[in-house]
């Protein structure tokens, strides 16, 4: 059954559409990730599922209940906020016992749940603090242990790693992980950050401009981004594009930069002449003495691996990234060959990808 | 910094203590010597001979009276501008209705207006309330402040949304908001906006002395006045008692409220 439905959901504000058109469902207990860039539209829409904006077309479902115009309070969602938005004047036990004061629990259930939550995530021994003595990660813990204690049917994240610095990050993103897992609340998600949405949803919903880009899971979005924004988007560095034409039939493309490449998995449609974009992620890319010259214009060791930037020495000078296990080659100017079988093929003029 | 090495720095601070300091000797050494010798320009820089006997002097006449009523003045137009402004702050800030702007440039604007250049038609509408030389009439027109409100809806519009938008998904409805966040939150500046209003309202001269004739409604700063007026038999040593009298609420307050006071103009984290 479905836990949460999106139908038909649109957002204007003023004449600028932020949302356009998006369609969702989400299965009980699992957690959906929202990724974009900055003013895709991602945390109004995590805004209308919470009730703080309401939709300019559209309708939102809770277990078959509408609750389009629900009351943010009464819609039985916890949200989790980017700057975390606790009580600046309460201790943590305050700030996660509010809601349920207001809804009229006795004190003895109220103490029993806070301090339930507390012991969940760690709190306990920092219930009598203010969040002003507390550290960013704890701020943090108290936030979701406010959404959690209220045992909602949907949890929303918005950004909720964005203030803690990287090592925390990777930490607090596995243990938001866990304890989803673990209490088994459907989520929702809203991050910039990739690494984020890889590694945290059962799916993800790729927004580009207010439009639904791909809806899938990580590793399908990875393998088969649905377009060149998606493609650009997930995976760092970001995947390489080379201008190319269709030729021989719609089995072959030839690159821009000389090489004529065969697609090993089938014929593409469109006649032959039609041009194209060539997707080629950085660790795809092969050092191949019979390939192409590129050349180096600067190299990023990362210790395990090294990040080469270099422009094409052929036709159309095209940047490229390559991602290269161990350490750096000798040399200016290296050759390169683009494997077929790691080949993702998209429509130039639309960008959509040609399966 | 070693703070003897700056001579200068004390030299100034030393003056301007001083200058402050003086007026206030110079009433507390007045009340303790004979009226007599004040009245004759013999006022000495060190107390006098007559002890506190001022001071016993004056508690046993209207003063205490007085004292009474500017101290219930006070504090009327203190809290009343205080529960006032909060109100039309918070109405000004989270609220969407339709004449917002309107009614925001409208209280900004009686800025322009002080007590003074309204004070015939306050009068008049007194007057017409049946409010003249009534307790009443001293306090009710002056709690009405667009200062106040101003300096509230920059203290309230600096709440983070993101809290607003918690307090609504936890269930608080507008009330409650402003009773368990909005009022916690701005605690310090209700403080420091306290002390001020409270001497502001401690000081007020031209309105209670238009609107109360009554002598039994005179406040302690019109009774000063009242004191001296009669040149030839002023007893300059009980009008230095009153006004060292006077000066001590509102010295009492600012002692209690300090350190909030402080933190009430300072204070910029949320």
């Amino acid at each position: 059954m479905a836990m949460l439905e999106l139908i038909g959901l649109r957002k204007n504000f003023g004449t600028t559409e932020v949302l356009r058109q998006i369609d969702l469902s989400l299965a009980s207990g699992e957690m959906l990730v929202i990724v974009g860039a900055s003013g895709c539209g991602k945390s109004t829409l995590l805004r209308i599922v919470a009730g703080l904006e309401t939709p300019s077309a559209g309708r939102i479902l809770l277990e078959e209940r509408d609750i389009t115009s629900v009351d943010p309070s009464a819609r039985d969602i916890a949200m989790v906020f980017q700057n975390y938005a606790l009580y600046p004047h309460m201790t943590v036990f305050e700030n996660m016992a509010y809601g349920l004061r207001i809804r009229g629990l006795s004190r003895e259930d109220i103490a029993h749940r806070v301090d339930e939550t507390a012991a969940l995530l760690g709190l306990s021994e920092f219930l009598g603090r203010k969040p002003r003595q507390l550290s960013g990660g704890q701020r943090q813990r108290v936030a979701m242990g406010r959404a959690i204690v209220r045992e909602p049917r949907l949890f929303l994240f918005d950004e909720p790693l964005s203030n803690l610095d990287a090592t925390l990050r990777v930490r607090t993103r596995a243990e938001i992980r866990r304890l989803q897992r673990r209490l088994g609340v459907t989520s929702l998600y809203v991050t910039h950050d990739q690494v984020e949405a890889m590694t945290l949803g059962d799916r993800l919903l790729v927004l580009h401009q207010g439009r639904p880009a791909q809806l899938a899971t990580p590793m399908e979005v990875f393998e088969h981004p649905a377009d060149t924004y998606v493609a650009g988007f997930i995976g760092a560095p970001a995947m390489n594009f080379l201008p190319a034409t269709l030729i021989e039939a719609g089995t072959a493309a030839k690159l821009e930069a000389g090489p004529l490449v065969h697609f090993i998995d089938g014929k593409r449609d469109g006649s032959d002449g039609k041009t194209l974009t060539i997707g080629v992620r950085p660790e795809h890319i092969r050092i191949d003495p019979e390939g192409v010259p590129l050349r180096i214009d600067l190299i990023e060791p990362l210790g395990s691996e090294t990040l080469i930037h270099g422009r094409l020495a052929a036709p159309g000078e095209t940047p490229l990234v390559i991602r290269l296990a161990g350490k750096a080659p000798e040399g200016d100017i290296l050759t390169v060959a683009f494997p077929p079988e790691q080949m993702h093929v998209f429509d130039a003029a639309t960008g959509r990808r040609l399966p | 910094m070693n703070p003897r090495r700056d001579p200068v720095t004390h030299v100034v601070l030393l003056f301007g203590a001083v200058l402050f300091v003086a007026p206030l000797w110079l009433a507390l050494v007045g009340s303790t010597q004979d009226p007599a010798a004040i009245a004759r320009g013999d006022l000495s820089l060190l107390p006098g001979h007559e002890g506190f006997s001022a001071y016993a002097r004056v508690l046993a006449g209207p003063v205490p009276r007085m004292l009474l009523i500017s101290l219930g003045m006070a504090l009327a137009i203190a809290i009343g501008k205080i529960v006032i402004s909060v109100l039309s702050a918070y109405a000004v800030v989270f609220f969407r209705f339709p004449g917002r702007k309107l009614a925001f440039w409208l209280i900004f604007i009686t800025l322009m207006l002080p007590v003074e250049v309204r004070i015939i038609p306050t009068y008049s509408v007194m007057a017409g309330l049946g409010l003249i030389n009534t307790f009443t009439g001293l306090w009710l027109p002056l709690i009405a402040s667009a200062t106040a409100t101003l300096l509230f809806r920059q203290v309230f519009v600096a709440i983070p949304d993101e809290l607003v938008e918690a307090a609504r998904m936890d269930g608080a409805g507008p009330l409650r908001f402003l009773w368990d966040v909005v009022l916690p939150v701005s605690a310090a500046n209700i403080a420091a906006l306290f002390v001020i209003l409270f001497i502001y309202g401690w000081n007020q001269y031209l309105w209670p002395l238009l609107v109360a004739t009554n002598p039994k409604l005179d406040t302690i700063v019109i009774g000063i006045v009242k004191m001296v007026a009669v040149e030839t038999e002023t007893d300059w040593s009980a009008v230095m008692a009153t006004a060292i009298l006077a000066l001590l609420p509102p010295v009492v307050v600012v002692l209690l409220m300090q350190r909030w006071f402080v933190a009430g103009l300072t204070e910029s984290e949320k």
